[in-house]
């Protein structure tokens, strides 16, 4: 049975209407208060480190994103963990504040389809979290320029763009979810705890419980123990578990991109490295292409996650 | 009553909603079970019944907004199922208890669902003005609805049919927790939709209100229609008879006279004076001579219209199987 008429009619609609909510609310202030001054004083520690050794280095603008001055971690590890955070803020009630201020069966009621109005949610809450992300990317390439005086050369920014998008589709991973617990729970308080202990769980506790697994399913050859080296089996293991966690999927992808001598990502044998001159940076080509598995990754379970909440908003009862 | 006659004739009736055999079940409970009615244009149809009953879902099978489980039924023609987008272009919905968005003003959430409809940026403007002023909020227009009180939302929701230029009107519980002036505005507003010549589809369980508005009504029951037509005809299906008359006159014998007259099915004895008539027709003036034959005095002599109430709660009353919370 094919039904008549576009599903993306009304889309516009929805988006600018939900765009204008988002920015004008004190949730959206909150969120960006928050990372812009986690963001400011991680920036602050990398540029008055970064100044004692300006000349030296060819990729100064990256540096900024990726040094850490103890106690702060750097600006990317900030944002791998800040971004989650801004996202499921945005998505958390998306579908079940409808319901419970009963606009829902109203707005069905109009000559629109629902795909309509969940496509039109996710892609203003992404667009809004874009904005506020390439408005941070702009700040830091503008104080940059500022404190360390040195013009970014083209290279420089277009890995630091790519860090940009990068970090939207990582942000989308998590904006999936949050829709899709505000469509499977009536009440936005459940959601909101639900989205906020896969965050915890995913950011802090996986990267612990992830060498532990991998030591259990593949356990480490006491010979290796004896050489003082890991097992190879173990950190494989290790690496793939933690890369289930989107965040590790992104710290990943910004280690290839924005360090530009990062050859490999996973464990490496020695004679794989033959003739590779240490510490000599890679093209912009290759490094993008160790960063792809990543960034696919990131996007395809953005869909994933977005396909399942379509389906349960597209069989959900529209009555409370 | 013109209506009725050509029904019973036979002739083609301007139908704008039909359905036929339509049911919805959620796995084995059935909401609506298997259900056949018919609504002319520029008619006022009042579904009813107790909370539960498949008012609702059957509202929203006639929008499209939920599926049907077997069974069809035909909005303006359109099969709600299949062609979602042109049955909700032209009909307008008023959910039970109606919400909006709480920050925006009555004119931006109008102009939200005007943007939905499609309409073009100078139509808007106007449209909603007209509105918004056809239903008494156009000194709001710019408040936000969060200070809205629950009569006021009622309003805005009828003002978004009026803007839509809606066909159809259907209207879930309106007046479900109005206060009685409220009521009576939205009442008010009901008629002036039905004199423009839009159909209304009313769901209700205040009995009065429905009987003061509604041309026919359907009484829904466990998901079924039970009983369908215009107040009157109910009223002589449920009760045996249309017309109840009450008369106060003191005399001998009394109630024995009035029994005799033709017409008159049954005389309830409510005081020593009071007697209770169940007629076919009026028979006041019949009644009037009886007392003054037999030498009585005459008091009082009244004719109650059948109300909904009385039909409903017999009706109810005559079903042993009940379940049934009276939500008036």
């Amino acid at each position: 049975m094919r039904r008549e008429g576009s599903p993306f009619r009304g889309l516009s609609t929805v988006f600018v209407k939900e765009l204008s909510d988002h920015v004008s609310s004190i949730r959206m202030l909150v969120l960006e208060l928050l990372i812009v001054s986690t963001a400011l004083a991680a920036l602050y520690e990398a540029i008055s480190s970064l100044r004692q050794n300006t000349a030296e280095d060819p990729f100064l603008l990256l540096r900024l994103f990726t040094i850490d001055q103890a106690p702060l971690p750097s600006f990317v590890a900030i944002l791998g963990f800040l971004i989650p955070l801004m996202a499921i803020g945005l998505g958390f009630d998306a579908v079940n504040s409808e319901h419970n201020r009963r606009t829902m069966s109203r707005i069905l009621a109009q000559p629109i389809y629902r795909d309509a109005l969940l496509m039109g949610k996710f892609l203003a809450a992404l667009a809004t979290i874009g904005i506020s992300l390439t408005a941070l990317w702009l700040l830091v390439i503008g104080l940059g320029l500022i404190f360390l005086g040195v013009p970014p050369g083209g290279e420089e920014i277009a890995r630091s763009a790519v860090f940009l998008i990068v970090a939207i589709f990582y942000a989308g991973v998590w904006l999936s979810l949050a829709m899709l617990l505000s469509t499977v729970f009536r009440s936005a308080a459940t959601a909101a705890l639900v989205a906020l202990g896969i965050w915890l769980f995913l950011t802090v506790l996986w990267p612990m419980l992830a060498p532990a697994l991998a030591q259990a399913i593949a356990p480490a050859d006491p010979r290796y123990a004896l050489l003082g080296l890991n097992d190879p089996a173990t950190a494989v293991w290790t690496q793939e578990l933690l890369r289930l966690s989107p965040n590790d999927l992104f710290g990943e992808a910004m280690l290839a991109v924005l360090s530009p001598t990062t050859r490999a990502l996973g464990p490496v044998f020695l004679d794989q490295l033959r003739g590779a001159v240490m510490g000599a940076p890679l093209p912009f080509g290759e490094s993008i292409m160790i960063a792809w598995p990543q960034t696919v990754g990131l996007v395809a379970g953005t869909i994933i996650l977005f396909a399942f909440s379509y389906v349960l908003f597209q069989r959900q009862e529209v009555r409370a | 009553m013109s209506e009725q006659q050509t029904e019973a004739n036979g002739a083609p009736r301007d139908l704008v909603i039909s359905a036929r055999g339509l049911a919805r079940r959620y796995g084995k409970s059935i909401a609506v079970d298997s259900i056949d009615f018919g609504i002319a244009r520029g008619e006022v149809f009042g579904l009813l019944g107790p909370n539960g009953a498949g008012k609702t879902t059957t509202i929203l099978m006639m929008l499209g907004l939920t599926e049907i489980s077997s069974g069809e039924v035909s909005v303006l023609g359109f099969d709600p199922a299949r062609e979602p987008l042109k049955v909700k272009q032209r009909v307008g919905y008023l959910p039970d208890a109606v919400g909006f968005y709480d920050q925006l003003t009555a004119t931006e959430n109008l102009a939200y669902t005007a943007k939905l409809m499609g309409l073009a940026r100078a139509e808007r403007a106007a449209r909603i003005e007209a509105a918004l002023a056809r239903v008494g909020l156009a000194e709001v227009a710019e408040k936000r609805v969060g200070t809205f009180s629950r009569g006021m939302r009622q309003r805005l929701g009828l003002a978004e049919i009026i803007m839509k230029r809606a066909e159809i009107a259907i209207l879930d519980e309106p007046t479900s927790g109005l206060d009685p002036q409220a009521t009576q505005e939205f009442l008010g507003l009901i008629r002036e939709l039905k004199a423009e010549g839009v159909t209304v589809l009313l769901s209700s369980h205040m009995l009065d209100q429905v009987q003061r508005v509604c041309d026919r009504v359907a009484l829904f029951r466990g998901g079924r229609i039970v009983l369908m037509g215009t107040v009157p005809e109910l009223a002589v299906r449920v009760l045996g008879a249309g017309f109840v008359v009450e008369v106060e006159a003191e005399g001998p014998g009394i109630a024995r006279r009035l029994a005799m007259i033709p017409g008159v099915t049954q005389v309830e004895t409510l005081a020593a004076d009071r007697f209770r008539m169940t007629a076919e027709r009026d028979v006041r003036p019949d009644a009037a001579r009886a007392v003054v034959a037999g030498d009585g005095a005459l008091r009082r002599l009244s004719v109650d219209e059948p109300s909904l109430e009385t039909i409903y709660a017999r009706y109810f009353q005559t079903q042993p199987t009940g379940d049934v919370r009276h939500a008036a």
